[in-house]
């Protein structure tokens, strides 16, 4: 009996050996492909295999292979795969991360063994801030920036008084800070909702309670499908005309074809705040739009763009060190310097490896197509650093 | 305390409490009749929603849609019997769990692979899609008034059909002494597949009606199911009664506590802890009761005779 | 000769330089110490408990609290695990031992869940995040258990002991009650024991041992979210004991076995290895009577049969 577990347990080790590294830049993604939440990382893997198909599947010579991996939204599933990419794939790079809470719970892992971090969406403070390392770089931006931006519209609105709903979760904790930070008025009311696979969607007690708050405006963080459910809740609650709303990451290319079809007009003009639109006027970001709406047939998300500019970081890298992998100070330095077309024009990395880049008005309108996107107005933030840096050693 | 509010929220319990219902009541009825412990009931909740989605955007029609839903979950809800549920009736709970559990996961990852991971909204007719003011100026959204008002009529007929009709009459039989119906002839194959397609009816009408409201999705029973368990074990299970009235007391608790722990807490902690604290508190509260009323009756609060 | 194999694993994966596979076999064995301690209560007891994840959890943030206040003595924290978990199993256990039957099953349920929501909401930890813990525990004068060789070691002890320790049990007189208990508690009770006490008490040996994986969980993963404890971590708990075959021994080890690496192969496969995995559940209760272990025995007895 115990010779037969004994057997199972090697057999299935040895059947589980991979092939030993070649010369070939290996990347391992995690993000999430199953849960309601896979819809987002369906977004950012699309982007990625474009990425990889522009630059005709290598760089510097080398071929590029690409291990995607589920964190099935779950912290110690990002973990595992974390472990798993470093220690059996051997990867070069491990890339990603939707979510700050997976993010945090699988950057010991990578940055322990000596691998390169970059975040293709998640930006948690404690990464920004104490925990920043040499190895870690974001092409995104640092959670408190983007609500920090919105505040400001706020603030240039004249809006007194505000109600705010988000998730409870590190980047929910990130975002209401971050508008807290800036908002000069008043915050009447606050809901942080449960998160993760069993999130809450149905959102009827806070509305009410928003509703009765008196407040001028609602400020929201729902990213991923949550997104469209509060919408629509927001619209059937009455918010509409009484309580305006202000959103990050809320209204996005994802929830804007089923708010569509859902013919949900209301969302139409309405402001949010971002690094990033599909209309910014780079030659980077026209061929990334272009080339991702002829092979999807859908508008690129910003996770999309985050992740595009991912494979386009690496492979600065990359070049820059003639594909010599193990030369881990050159990449460092080239990936530092932020010297790659980026979708959203030029910018600069800090000193924890946070983009210095604008941030943007945002507005839901109809496309010539007549569908609906959003399109860049004002610069709120200009260069904006996070508030986090101060914090970081390096 | 602002009155209006309290009704509004009161409103919003007794929603969620019907929503539960109709979860429950197939539930408790599978669990009490045949005695089997149906953890995919959930799945025919997610199955229901999206087949209401899929129809009302084939149709344009949100009724129709409801209308083609219903038989077509009853269908799966069938399949899933004669398929699988059939030959476990006599096995012990812990391979009802099990296989139950199994079929979650086949009925979330056929979901993935036949409507993507992306969910699907369901558009409501303009008429439902907006505000009812009612008495004293509170003003409260359409939709949610109509999944209490059909929650209502479907308590009200089960309860009618239960009690009045010889179906009715079998079915509580068979919650209180199985083989007594067996004994006096009647087809108890059928009248499982019966009660389990009816079962499933009701659990895909409820996702069908929350589905306009939060989207239809993947997993979307997998949290509900266990508080529809909540629900039956507190009533006692194969309790019609018994499940209304938890449903109702489930679907309260929760939404007042969502609604007024922060506030309260507030009075005793900071207010950043109190903020995050709350929600978890008043999802574990549901608990707190169950585990408390099992300490005290453990065959919950309206035990079918005769077992 | 198993253990031999198992016990050079770490020098294979030395020399075929898989540490990964190291990390699936620690993983591995956790899990069967979980497993095992429910085996003895479900398969032994007969104690359907659907919150076992919820020791699991207790354990784990025994490690990682006092590690985020900077104590990081594994004796302490070992202890901790061992205590609370055995704590919130007899205190809850008075309450669950009272009900039968499917009751017992959901009021198990319901107190994991409330343990799982009470660190949810203490933002302090992490709450839904979850908790990094920076170093693993150390035990003075024996060293710590950082590198990955040493740990495996320790967790492989770790089973050996609770296997022995199990198997002690249920050959003792305690164990014979036990099992007597589940085969019919009203003949027990007339023979004059006292069958509360004796099911309550394998009920917080059950969770104490449960507890202790969790400690060696929080120390393996470095992190610790309440996701652990969710309703869905223990039904794969009792999917493991079952799948290997409940009441055998061996046979918990080989149902942890089989699903970390079904686990493991399938979603390599496919990203509907949800699908697959379900399926096998519903054959293997459907079909394979007493899991694993006792289609092993049937294969073995045929073949035994053939040979003779």
């Amino acid at each position: 009996m115990v010779y037969r577990l004994a057997v199972l347990v090697t057999a299935g080790l040895l059947a589980a050996t991979p092939a030993a590294a070649a010369d070939k830049v290996k990347i391992g993604f995690i993000t999430t492909i199953t849960t309601p939440a896979g819809v987002i990382g369906k977004d950012m893997v699309d982007a990625v295999n474009l990425a990889v198909e522009q630059i005709g599947g290598t760089m510097a010579g080398l071929p590029v292979e690409l291990i995607v991996e589920d964190d099935g939204f779950k912290p110690a599933i990002g973990k595992q795969k974390a472990d798993k990419l470093v220690k059996q794939d051997d990867v070069d790079f491990v890339a990603g991360f939707i979510w700050s809470h997976v993010l945090l719970a699988a950057q010991k892992s990578v940055l322990d063994s000596g691998t390169f971090l970059i975040s293709s969406n998640a930006g948690p403070s404690q990464l920004a801030g104490p925990l920043c390392h040499q190895n870690f770089f974001s092409t995104s931006w640092q959670n408190d920036q983007t609500p920090m931006a919105m505040g400001e519209v706020l603030n240039q609105k004249g809006v007194k008084s505000l109600y705010v709903m988000a998730p409870n979760y590190a980047a929910g904790k990130n975002m209401v800070a971050g508008l807290e930070r800036t908002f000069k008025g008043t915050i009447v009311g606050k809901d942080m909702t449960k998160w993760g696979k069993d999130a809450q969607l149905d959102f009827s007690a806070e509305l009410a309670k928003a509703k009765a708050s008196g407040a001028e405006g609602i400020f929201v963080f729902y990213p991923g499908k949550a997104g469209g459910a509060f919408m629509k809740q927001y619209e059937q609650a009455g918010l509409r005309g009484n309580v305006a709303l202000y959103t990050v990451f809320t209204v996005d290319s994802i929830a804007l074809p089923r708010l569509q079809s859902g013919n949900m007009t209301g969302v139409l003009g309405s402001i949010m705040t971002q690094f990033w639109a599909p209309d910014l006027d780079f030659p980077q970001n026209r061929t990334f739009v272009a080339g991702f709406k002829e092979k999807y047939g859908r508008y690129p998300s910003f996770y999309a763009a985050q992740s595009y500019d991912t494979i386009f970081l690496i492979k600065s890298a990359v070049e820059a060190v003639n594909g010599d992998l193990s030369n881990m100070d050159g990449m460092r330095a080239a990936m530092k310097s932020a010297d790659f077309p980026s979708v959203r024009g030029p910018f600069r990395y800090g000193n924890n490896h946070m983009p210095i880049q604008n941030f943007y008005s945002r507005e839901v309108v109809v496309d010539a197509d007549g569908v609906w996107t959003t399109a860049a107005r004002d610069v709120v933030l200009k260069d904006h650093q996070d508030t986090y840096a101060q914090e970081c050693a390096m | 305390m602002d009155w209006s509010l309290l009704v509004i929220q009161l409103l919003n319990g007794l929603q969620l409490g019907v929503l539960l219902f109709l979860l429950a009541s197939g539930l408790t009825l599978i669990f009490g009749i045949m005695d089997f412990v149906n953890l995919a009931h959930g799945s025919l909740y997610m199955v229901g929603a999206y087949f209401c989605a899929t129809l009302t955007h084939l149709t344009g029609s949100f009724v129709l849609a409801i209308a083609l839903a219903l038989p077509a979950t009853a269908l799966v809800g069938l399949a899933v019997e004669v398929i699988v549920v059939r030959h476990l009736y006599t096995r012990d709970h812990l391979d009802h769990v099990l296989a139950t559990f199994g079929l979650i996961l086949c009925f979330d990852a056929a979901v993935h692979y036949l409507w993507g991971p992306e969910g699907m909204a369901i558009p409501l007719p303009a008429v439902l899609d907006s505000q009812t003011e009612l008495l004293g100026g509170i003003v409260f959204p359409t939709f949610r008034l109509l999944i209490i008002a059909t929650g209502l009529v479907i308590a009200a007929g089960l309860w009618l059909v239960m009690t009045r009709t010889r179906i009715g009459m079998l079915v509580r039989a068979g919650a209180s002494n199985r083989r007594m119906v067996a004994a006096l002839g009647i087809n108890i194959e059928i009248l499982f597949a019966l009660v389990f397609a009816v079962g499933a009816a009701l659990a895909g009408l409820a996702g069908m009606l929350i589905s306009p409201i939060t989207e239809a999705s993947i997993g979307m029973g997998n949290e509900i199911i266990i508080i529809a368990f909540v629900v039956i074990i507190i009533g006692g299970i194969g309790s019609i009664k018994g499940a209304f009235i938890a449903a109702l007391a489930v679907g309260l608790i929760d939404t007042m506590g969502r609604a007024f722990l922060d506030t309260l807490m507030k009075l005793v902690m900071s207010n950043q802890n109190a903020e995050t604290a709350a929600p978890a508190l008043s999802a574990m509260m549901i608990y707190i009761l169950m585990a408390g009323i099992l300490a005290f009756r453990p065959q919950g609060l309206f035990p079918p005779r005769g077992r | 000769m198993a253990l031999l194999l198992l016990a050079l694993l770490p020098v294979w994966v030395a020399w075929a330089n898989t540490p990964f596979h190291l990390d699936l076999a620690s993983r591995l064995m956790i899990l069967a110490i979980a497993a095992v301690s429910l085996n003895l209560i479900l398969g032994h007891g007969g104690m359907i408990s659907f919150g076992h994840a919820a020791y699991l959890g207790i354990g784990a943030y025994c490690v990682g609290i006092p590690a985020y206040y900077g104590i990081h003595d594994g004796y302490l924290q070992f202890l901790l695990a061992i205590a609370c978990s055995a704590a919130f199993a007899l205190v809850t256990g008075l309450i669950c031992l009272r009900t039968r039957g499917v009751y017992f099953i959901m009021i198990t349920m319901a107190f994991s869940q409330m343990v799982f929501f009470a660190f949810v909401s203490i933002e302090e930890y992490g709450g839904d995040d979850g908790l990094v813990i920076d170093m693993r525990s150390r035990f003075a004068g024996l060293g710590n258990i950082e590198n990955a060789t040493t740990l495996y070691y320790f967790i492989f002890a770790s089973l050996l002991a609770s296997l022995y320790l199990v198997h002690r049990i249920m050959r003792s007189r305690f164990g014979m009650v036990i099992e007597g208990i589940r085969g019919n508690e009203r003949r027990m009770q007339a023979i004059g024991y006292n069958t509360f006490r004796y099911r309550l008490a394998c009920y917080v040996i059950a969770g104490a041992l449960c507890g202790y994986a969790g400690a060696l969980l929080g120390n393996f993963t470095n992190f610790i979210s309440p996701e652990m404890m969710d309703w869905t971590a223990s039904g794969e708990l009792i999917f493991m004991v079952v799948l290997g075959g409940t009441g055998s021994l061996t046979g918990s080890v080989l149902g942890a076995a089989a699903f970390v690496l079904l686990e493991e192969w399938l979603s390599a496969v496919t990203i509907y290895w949800h699908f697959l995995f379900g399926a096998l559940l519903i054959t293997v209760v459907l079909f394979a009577r007493n899991g694993m272990a006792g289609m092993i025995d049937r294969l073995g007895r045929r073949a035994w049969r053939r040979s003779s």
